[in-house]
């Protein structure tokens, strides 16, 4: 049986927009800052990920130039949306293999600098020639639908709203409203200003029914943990020891082969498989969590993440949030931080920044929105293409 | 007049009525718009032509209010399951683009129409789908 890996140093930068630094200044920091949490530093440690979508080359090596030297194996990763997780879990795989007692991993992310939204699709051509696997004489964005991702993702909510009753524009809208709630008493968050429904309802329509308050910006920041192995643990400092944070599971799935898959990304089956693991592997109950970290890159994804985390009834996902349930002061309360909504969503750092959330409810240390007597919580991110990684956390004395 | 050629080459636009078509896994029968190097339901590697359906179901939809500037909005966008199998993803077309009028699981029929014309004069033909007034 491999070694239980523990969370033993947190940091994150509040998101948002930070002209006067580049990605490695927020990445190296922000090492730093974990590492200073756990009261190691850089030659502590066995090994190292990086996670960063857009700036994938070496970036690792770059921010060892910063922050030390030490010639331990980095590894850089990219996972779309699911990236800063990935960039978590290689750590925790290396030291579950037993090649490393401590590691550091780091997401990070820069959006906000000029010239960053890339060109998508194609230019018109002077003459019609077949391109690319399906031979497209022409852009088809606008033409065959849309693959932009405000859209991709309204049609994801759709498709349950298709078959479950009780789904609809005002469900969506309350899960955007709780989220921008939630991320008033957030000062990590890009944005923590509060919304009625109806300001929420009234925003300018992006892709119904998604409104522009009802999808997540793009933004800066970068958020790193510190992980050890069990055996390692038993040998640190008393302090450090009762702030720990046990893995209790962690999993990664890709989506496996549905018809539809080729025309509508299934975000919802490798969800559902990474969640049954990590049920299995924790045993823990879905009705056990204190707080979950969901990926809301849109509000018609939170709802649907509520079925296939099993939150909710199967198929009551829009009962569910009618319900309350995922309220600060609910049954199952579901990222009080503000979420991808309102706390921001810098692509590579978002996996570790929902770790870092749920870890430091655990620790008691989450301040003015702090969900008392937190011992056990849920962190879920999804990368388009598509990836899924799901966490659980325990408050545990070792 | 110019030639038509087909905005994506699952689109067969011959003689007859335009269809769809897919790329069939010889064993276990999953549909492909574009080619595959092996299935990726049952790893097999022989595929076959098959000509899917133009009627279908709306199964998922949005819609755009925004989108790169030479993109017309609001359109809708759709999700379609085709009788007898396969999926397109597709606009929905000779409909107001509004959620009272664009209700889910409703039948929906394929139709045709130009889409662009290049330098020469040639037109691209694209698929789109409209309310199946006759299911």
């Amino acid at each position: 049986m491999a070694d239980n890996v523990w969370i033993i140093g947190t940091a994150m930068t509040k998101f948002g927009r930070y002209p006067d630094k580049d990605v490695l200044d927020l990445a190296s920091d922000v090492a730093l800052d974990a590492m200073a949490d756990s009261q190691t530093s850089i030659h502590d440690m066995n090994v190292m990920a990086v996670g960063c979508q857009f700036e994938p080359f070496t970036l690792g090596q770059k921010i060892q130039k910063q922050i030390g030297q030490t010639g331990i194996p980095v590894y850089n990763v990219t996972n779309a949306c699911a990236t800063g997780a990935s960039a978590v879990r290689t750590v925790i795989m290396a030291i579950k293999a037993g090649e490393a007692d401590m590691g550091l991993a780091i997401g990070a992310e820069q959006m906000s600098k000029p010239g960053f939204i890339p060109q998508m699709g194609r230019p018109r051509r002077p003459k019609f020639e077949p391109d690319g696997r399906f031979g497209e004489v022409m852009p088809i964005e606008g033409v065959l639908g849309t693959d932009f991702m405000a859209g991709v993702f309204a049609e994801a909510g759709t498709a349950y709203a298709a078959e479950h009753d009780g789904v609809g524009f005002e469900q969506f809208a309350k899960i955007a409203e709780k989220n921008h709630l939630h991320s008033s008493i957030n000062p990590l968050a890009q944005y923590q200003k509060v919304f009625s429904l109806e300001e929420i309802k009234a925003s300018p329509m992006q892709a119904y029914p998604n409104t522009l308050l009802m999808c997540c910006p793009t933004g800066d920041g970068a958020a790193s943990i510190v992980l050890v192995s069990e055996k390692k643990l038993k040998t640190l400092d008393p302090d450090v020891r009762k702030r720990a944070v046990k893995i209790s599971a962690s999993v990664m799935t890709s989506d496996p082969w549905v018809e539809e898959g080729q025309v509508q990304p299934d975000v919802n089956t490798l969800t559902r498989l990474a969640a049954d693991q990590a049920y299995e592997q924790s045993g823990v109950d879905p009705q056990d969590l204190d707080l979950v970290e969901l990926h809301d890159c849109f509000a018609t994804a939170e709802l649907i993440h509520y079925d296939n985390l099993r939150l909710c009834e199967p198929g009551g996902a829009g009962d569910f949030i009618d319900s309350g349930a995922p309220m600060r002061d609910g049954k199952t309360p579901v990222n009080v931080s503000g979420g991808l909504i309102s706390k921001g969503h810098p692509i590579g750092a978002t996996g570790a920044a929902n770790i870092y959330e749920v870890a430091t409810h655990l620790r008691g240390e989450a301040g003015d929105r702090q969900i008392p007597d937190a011992k056990v919580g849920l962190t879920h991110v999804i990368g388009l293409g598509s990836a899924c990684a799901v966490h659980i956390l325990e408050k545990q004395a070792v | 007049m110019g030639s038509q050629v087909p905005i994506v080459d699952y689109l067969v636009i011959d003689d007859g009525a335009p269809y769809l078509t897919a790329n069939s896994c010889e064993e276990c029968g999953a549909l492909y718009l574009d080619r595959r190097n092996a299935c990726a339901k049952c790893g097999k590697t022989a595929f076959g032509k098959k000509k899917l359906a133009d009627t279908g179901t709306l199964k998922a939809f949005t819609i755009v209010h925004r989108a790169a500037p030479t993109v017309p909005v609001p359109y809708v966008s759709a999700v379609v399951h085709l009788d007898g199998g396969g999926a397109v993803h597709t606009n929905l077309v000779n409909i107001e683009p509004d959620p009272e009028h664009v209700q889910l699981n409703m039948p929906v029929r394929m139709t045709t129409y130009t889409a662009g014309v290049d330098d020469d004069g040639t037109e691209a033909v694209a698929f789109g789908f409209e309310p199946d007034g006759s299911a």
